[in-house]
């Protein structure tokens, strides 16, 4: 018992109180940890996506299979659009770094327009789909295949609509510390969505038509 | 008329006057005894001028002190609601016996049931533990407030809307029948084509989000915002196991939201997540429902567990026996948690591999609580016992929690558990468990920490008298759940054939008004300690000569909490600054940085609620409109930049002086 030990050899002496206290304290600031904690929970929505997809990705029920129904070539270009705008997102941030306004709002413009075009052909490819009667409501397989690219699609929408946002508070505050930290959030953002792609491709495309 | 009819089924969806239930007499009575409190409440306040002061020191508080106040209110209104439904299916099980049925048709009987386990475990027990955590990490961390104020404030307001929504399904159409965890295909649209199902979901889909926010928050909070000297390894237990809980809050509440969106879109767009038919996999939902279900009980748990330790260290008038252990005993659960999920259906014929697989781990969690339960032993063990409220407490909970735990050993053997599943036995033990883990840790922490929050101690005579009623409740209550499951007796049943199993039924149901008892007195206690609070008043803001920061500040502590940052040097640092001849700074103080306060997480919250009440009923116009709004103002609420201020120092100045004052009268 450490505690009577020490109080019965006397150690009680006194200590100046300074010993106990700062008078100025600045926490460091969280918000970075804090939206990567964020990050790794939506990381957990789509693992259960793809969880789901791997159980239910054989249950055709008399439906298509992925081979029947993937377009590759129409996916390479998409997945192009995905990959290209995280290395434009890359270039806006090195030009935030060198407080660049107008050239950073130029970077996340073309990765915006990146970011759309991918949308847009996803859009195609489901409304695609749903004509062909091959909607989420045919089979296990497809309610899983839209279920995990839709709601990538939806991450990506949102992510448009926030680098709109930002777009707007760059251009009215300039890049001020606190509008730097929003746009690396919307980077980790938007280059977690890339790598989310990439399992999505793989996983979903290739092993389908494989 | 065609029009009409349409469009009031494009604005009101599903919702008609046949969805008020006015043909229940039961729900009438309840309504008119809501109302007329309600009235009698809203009268009051605008009697006494309260409306503002609720706005702005309250609703928009950002203070992390009021938002812990104001979850741990929530969660013990709601134990009244949720022990009401207790009440009423103790008393139906009681007399539903032979010939007679009872007073609770069956249909209304599910809704309780399941409401029930709902409200329990989301509104009751985690409000209570995001509260206590909400209001003693800081300050035990020797913080100002959390990473993310506003962000905690909307948190708060997400579980509070949440809560709201289940409770206005009793009045507004109906609850689901499903049982707490709603397995498909019972919960698919086949099963329920009515509205319960979807207040289920969206109550927790809104509550969910909070819950998520805020265990991202206190992460943070831990790890960027500890005083300088405070290593990991020197953070009091009740942080510790704080900050477990919440890393499991943000690894297991995302598979919720992703579980539950499945189940929605089910049921709203007919796809076949879970459905019987066209490919789904209804095994999938229960699979992921348990991966988020199971570390939920650790959530609920683990907090509690660190409120003991700092109870039984302080008034053991010592230092925690095996603080290291303690800690990795904590990180061990922490991660065997997510390895046992399987011990919810081992019935559902995975094979014996896996079956035992799961029941080994399921096994081996014993030994880090196991370790937990010497370690306050040991710590209590040639201490200085002062049988206070949290301690006694704290020793009910031990004893308690053992049986609880033993019954969970049990049941994680796959050949007993084929017998025991869905029995009462089971009902039994999570009742031990959580009633005798968790809910005895809130009363605990409830008692320890009130008179930091309000400056005066609890009264105790109502507190013994609370204490008593509600152990000894629980044991009359459940012990004899125990017999009837091992008899066979199965779960959500609202009558029963064999009219020799009706005494066992009666006797819960007298630990159940015992434990009702034990609710009232707990009340009382409240009231009396109130009216009584010039006697019980805590002058020194360290009433228990307690051992971590938080008592070193005082009782309430102000707004700041600390006027200095603390700096540490041992694990109990108030017991070491106190040994070294401490003595509080009386001048050169400083302006503090502070956030503002917002309305902005209510708000947000209340259209949530809006949204999530139109997409009940279908009200689709509603609904795309209210998430538009969501959006349009998180995205209005962001141009806000100037979201802090500076106390300034004459404030702080005032303030000290006045406790300096107040400490100088004491002495
Ligand atoms: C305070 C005294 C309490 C009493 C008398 C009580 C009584 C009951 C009863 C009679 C049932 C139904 C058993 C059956 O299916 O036959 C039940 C179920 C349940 N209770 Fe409690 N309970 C209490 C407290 C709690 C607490 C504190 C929690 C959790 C924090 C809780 C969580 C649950 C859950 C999850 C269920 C399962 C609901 C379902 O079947 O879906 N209960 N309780
Ligand atoms: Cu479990």
């Amino acid at each position: 018992m450490p505690d009577m030990t020490t109080t019965t050899a006397g150690t009680n002496k006194v200590l100046p109180s300074t010993h106990f206290y700062v008078r100025e304290h600045h926490p460091e600031q969280g918000t970075l940890l804090g939206f990567w904690l964020y990050l790794m929970s939506d990381c957990l929505i789509f693992a259960s996506l793809f969880a789901t997809y791997a159980v239910l990705g054989q249950s055709f029920a008399g439906g298509p299979s992925g081979k029947e129904i993937f377009e590759l070539p129409l996916v390479a270009l998409n997945t192009g659009f995905l990959l290209i705008s995280s290395i434009t997102y890359g270039f806006a941030m090195l030009e935030m770094q060198r407080k660049r306004v107008n050239a950073t709002l130029l970077w996340l413009a073309v990765t915006g327009l990146l970011g759309a075009g991918f949308i847009g052909l996803e859009l195609y490819e489901f409304t695609h789909l749903i004509n062909e009667g091959y909607g989420p409501q045919r089979s296990g397989f497809l309610t899983a295949f839209f279920a995990l690219v839709g709601t990538h699609g939806l991450h990506v929408t949102f992510g448009i609509i926030w680098l709109i946002t930002l777009m707007i508070q760059v251009k009215r505050f300039g890049l001020t510390t606190e509008n730097g930290r929003r746009l690396m959030c919307l980077s980790m953002f938007w280059h977690f969505l890339d790598v989310v792609w990439i399992g999505v491709f793989t996983f979903v495309y290739l092993m389908g038509v494989l | 008329m065609q029009d009409n009819t349409d469009l009031t089924t494009l604005i009101f969806g599903r919702l008609t006057w046949e969805s008020i239930p006015y043909h229940e007499p039961i729900l009438v009575a309840t309504f008119i005894a809501v109302a007329i409190g309600g009235i009698a409440v809203l009268g009051a306040m605008t009697y006494y001028k309260f409306w503002g002061t609720l706005w702005r020191d309250w609703i928009t508080s950002i203070d992390h002190k009021k938002i812990g106040i104001m979850y741990v209110i929530l969660g013990l209104v709601m134990l009244l609601r949720g022990f009401a439904d207790a009440l009423m299916m103790r008393g139906q099980q009681a007399m539903a016996f032979g010939e007679s049925t009872g007073y609770l048709p069956p249909e209304h009987y599910d809704q309780i049931f399941t409401a029930h386990g709902v409200i329990m475990i989301f509104f009751v027990a985690m409000p209570l533990v995001t509260g206590l955590m909400n209001y003693i990490v800081p300050l035990q961390i020797g913080a100002r407030d959390v990473a993310f104020p506003f962000l905690n404030n909307f948190s708060f307001w997400m579980t509070t809307f949440g809560a709201m929504l289940t409770m206005i399904s009793l009045f507004i159409g109906e609850f689901a029948k499903t049982g707490w965890l709603a397995y498909p295909p019972l919960s698919g649209i086949l099963g329920s084509p009515g509205v319960g199902v979807d207040y289920y979901i969206w109550s927790l889909q809104i509550a969910g989000i909070g819950t998520l926010l805020s265990g991202v928050n206190l992460i943070v909070t831990i790890v960027k915002m500890r005083a300088p000297g405070m290593s990991l390894m020197k953070m009091p237990v009740f942080t510790w196991t704080a900050l477990c809980t919440n890393v499991l809050i943000v690894a297991a509440f995302p598979v919720l939201t992703a579980v539950l969106g499945m189940l929605s879109m089910d049921r709203m767009l007919g796809t076949h997540f879970f459905t019987n038919d066209m490919g789904g996999n209804m095994m999938m939902y229960v699979n992921l429902i348990w991966i988020w279900g199971h570390p939920e009980v650790y959530i609920l748990i683990l907090p509690a567990f660190g409120i003991f330790s700092e109870v039984v260290a302080t008034f053991c008038r010592k230092r925690l026996f095996g603080y290291t252990s303690m800690v990795y005993a904590t990180v061990v659960i922490t991660i065997l948690s997510y390895l046992v999920w399987l011990h919810h259906f081992f019935t559902m014929g995975s094979g014996a591999s896996v079956n035992s697989f799961f029941g080994i781990t399921t096994m081996i969690i014993s030994i880090p609580t196991g370790a937990k339960i010497f370690n306050w032993l040991f710590t209590m063990y040639r201490g200085r016992i002062r049988f206070e409220l949290p301690m006694m407490w704290t020793i009910s909970f031990m004893i308690t929690f053992v049986i609880g735990g033993m019954t969970g050993v049990l049941l994680a053997v796959p050949s007993a558990d084929f017998v025991l599943h869905n029995s009462l036995f089971l009902i039994a033990h999570f009742h031990n468990v959580i009633i005798g883990g968790v809910l005895f840790g809130m009363f605990a922490g409830i008692n320890f920490w009130f008179p930091k929050a309000f400056g005066f101690k609890l009264d105790t005579y109502w507190g013994k008298w609370s204490f008593w009623l509600w152990t000894i409740g629980f044991y009359v209550a459940f012990m004899p759940l125990y017999v009837l499951g091992l008899m066979g007796v199965t779960r959500r049943l609202s009558q029963f054939a064999d009219p020799s199993l009706q005494i066992w039924f009666q006797v819960a149901a007298f630990g159940a008004v015992l434990i009702l008892g034990g609710i009232l007195t707990f009340i009382i206690q409240l009231v009396v300690s109130f009216r009584r609070r010039e006697a019980l008043k805590d002058v020194t803001g360290d009433p228990w000569e307690g051992r971590t920061l938080e008592w070193s500040t005082s009782s309430p502590p102000p707004e700041y909490n600390f006027a200095f940052t603390p700096v540490v040097h041992d694990t109990d640092a108030w017991a070491d600054m106190k040994k070294h001849g401490y003595e509080r700074p009386k001048d050169n103080f400083v302006p503090i940085h502070m956030p503002k306060n917002t309305g902005a997480g209510f708000i947000l919250a209340a259209m949530s609620f809006v949204c999530g009440f139109a997409l009940i009923w279908h009200m689709w116009p509603l609904a795309w409109l209210s998430f538009g709004a969501i959006v349009i103002s998180a995205i209005v609420h962001t141009f806000n930049y100037n979201r802090d201020y500076h106390i300034p120092v004459e404030e702080v100045v005032r303030v000290e002086d006045e406790r300096t004052r107040l400490l100088d009268g004491y002495a």
